[in-house]
């Protein structure tokens, strides 16, 4: 189990079940397919229902090819993308690091636990302004704000998947005199591979978070703003097809990271 | 207090003090950050003057509002998919997925559904601690060992009994997991919701003396915000490692 149960319900992977065949498979396809369907229906009838401006389904689709043929949309979506990868980069890079350093030596390890529980479960939104204040508006806060939420899980998967490995490979190590660099990169990143990208799964997920939050408030470009934007000057068609990119984008990826996941545990 | 717990705290204190230090001497600009000390001293002004109350007890009560619906509807939910196999590999992508979307995209919708008032934070609020209290019913449910239901019927019991005396004592403690997160998301939600877009509450207070350049304001409630949500998420950590410890024990 992981030191820090909280990340537990952010790496959820799925009911367990025996193999399934191909048409036990396409089954379940087919009833998550409905499932979709009756959310859209659902949907669709608070469309018809509310009296207040909200789009449905059909026009939102509609609308998100619009969006994707203009220039517009994709100089803000460049702007967050920008940004977004950035702050993974970072996170993963530095996560990785800390989480090795952490996970190598116990003593470290076992005093910032319970700090990076704290710091995982923080609101980290209203910290934003200090962000603010610190680095000025524009790209660099919003990286920092994104590295800030997704650096830590990271760092803690990396950390307890590095403090279960095998003793007799790091021993190896040492028999083979190899410096700390060449343990890292040819004893434990390869052993802690899969952890690593549970950790950059769920750190994807809340770097993605930190970025649109970001521009959400007091910015000018990026995704984030479009929502605001559409919501301050009444665009909700194009607050909502935003959205629906945003979170087809956000599940899209977490599916493939989460397919690779599985194939490393293997 | 053993090693471990002391160095933990001398680490924690010496970054305070190291933060204080630098803001004292001049090397972090005073527009950037307020010593710490200065940051307590004002709130525990703001405190006694009672200028935050009702701030305080706005996101406090929509916090409680949030995490009250998510976990009952969390549980009922959790339940329902539990004991419908079909409907649960049908949930299953979702689940897995759910917390991958930036579940804050969805603030605005509800601000447009409901009107700028408190719903639109206690749905977001709700929305974000829900599915973790539905993973954690569905863990609950799948660890409860066949052999206590067996037990359960040796004993003929009613199906009522034996949820209220085998099933729930047995998933407890994910369940009581299931909770502290939806408690700590509740708070989450609602916060960055005041933050974003609101017209009261803590999360709007912050906001807006930043926009106010008020920095004293500003840090101060940073400050408290931190504090009380770092004691409630400590409290229940340390509750459910004791919960975990005797469930290991017995």
């Amino acid at each position: 189990m992981s030191v820090i149960p909280e990340t537990s319900s952010s790496a959820y992977v799925g009911g367990h079940d025996s193999a399934p065949t191909t048409q036990r498979s396409l089954q379940r396809f087919l009833d998550s397919l409905l499932l979709i369907v009756a959310l859209a229906v659902v949907w669709q009838l608070v469309y018809w229902k509310s009296d207040v401006a909200i789009t449905g389904p059909i026009e939102t689709i509609k609308t998100v090819f619009e969006l994707l043929g203009s220039d517009n949309f994709w100089r803000h979506a460049l702007a967050s993308g920008r940004a977004f990868g950035l702050s993974l980069l970072m996170s993963l890079i530095g996560g990785v690091a800390v989480g090795l350093a952490l996970g190598a030596h116990r003593f470290s390890g076992a005093v910032a636990a319970p700090i990076l529980t704290a710091l995982y479960t923080i609101p980290k939104v209203t910290l934003y302004p200090m962000v603010l204040l610190i680095f000025g508006l524009g790209i660099s806060a919003k990286v920092a704000f994104g590295v800030m939420h997704g650096i830590i899980p990271v760092v803690i998967f990396t950390m307890d998947a590095v403090r279960n490995i095998n003793p007799v490979m790091i021993k190896t190590a040492r028999v083979l005199k190899l410096s700390p660099t060449e343990t890292a990169f040819r004893i434990l990143i390869p052993a802690v591979m899969p952890e690593i990208v549970t950790g950059l799964r769920v750190g994807f997920s809340l770097t993605l978070l930190g970025v649109i939050i970001g521009e959400m408030f007091a910015s000018q470009q990026g995704l984030g703003f479009m929502i605001i934007n559409g919501m301050n000057v009444h665009n909700v068609r194009s607050l909502t097809a935003v959205v629906l990119l945003l979170v087809l984008f956000a599940v899209v990826s977490g599916s493939a990271l989460l397919a690779l996941e599985r194939r490393l545990q293997h | 207090m053993n090693r471990v717990t002391l160095v933990r705290l001398c680490v924690i204190a010496g970054s305070v003090l190291a933060v204080e230090a630098m803001c004292r001497f001049g090397v972090i600009n005073r527009l950037t950050l307020l010593p710490p000390s200065e940051m307590a001293t004002y709130l525990l002004h703001l405190l006694v003057s009672g200028e935050i109350n009702q701030a305080m007890i706005q996101t406090f009560s929509n916090v409680a509002i949030a995490f009250v619906l998510s976990v009952v509807f969390g549980f009922v939910l959790g339940a329902m998919i539990h004991a419908i196999p079909r409907l649960r590999r049908a949930c299953d992508p979702f689940l897995a997925s759910y917390y991958s979307v930036p579940i804050f995209v969805f603030y605005p919708l509800f601000v447009s559904l409901f009107g700028l008032n408190r719903w639109p934070l206690i749905m977001i609020g709700f929305v974000f601690a829900i599915a973790a209290m539905v993973i954690a019913t569905l863990n609950g449910l799948d660890r409860v060992p066949p052999v206590l239901l067996k037990l359960a019927r040796v004993h003929r019991m009613s199906r009522s009994a034996e949820v209220l005396r085998v099933v729930l004592p047995a998933a407890g403690p994910y369940l009581f997991t299931g909770g502290k997160l939806a408690l700590a998301y509740s708070f989450i939600g609602v916060l960055a919701g005041e933050f974003i877009l609101s017209g009261g509450g803590l999360g709007y207070a912050i906001a807006y003396a930043y926009d106010a350049f008020d920095n004293r304001t500003m840090y101060a409630l940073m400050l408290f915000v931190l504090i009380v949500v770092t004691a409630i998420n400590s409290a229940l950590f340390i509750w459910e490692q004791r919960l975990l410890r005797r469930r290991g024990r017995g």
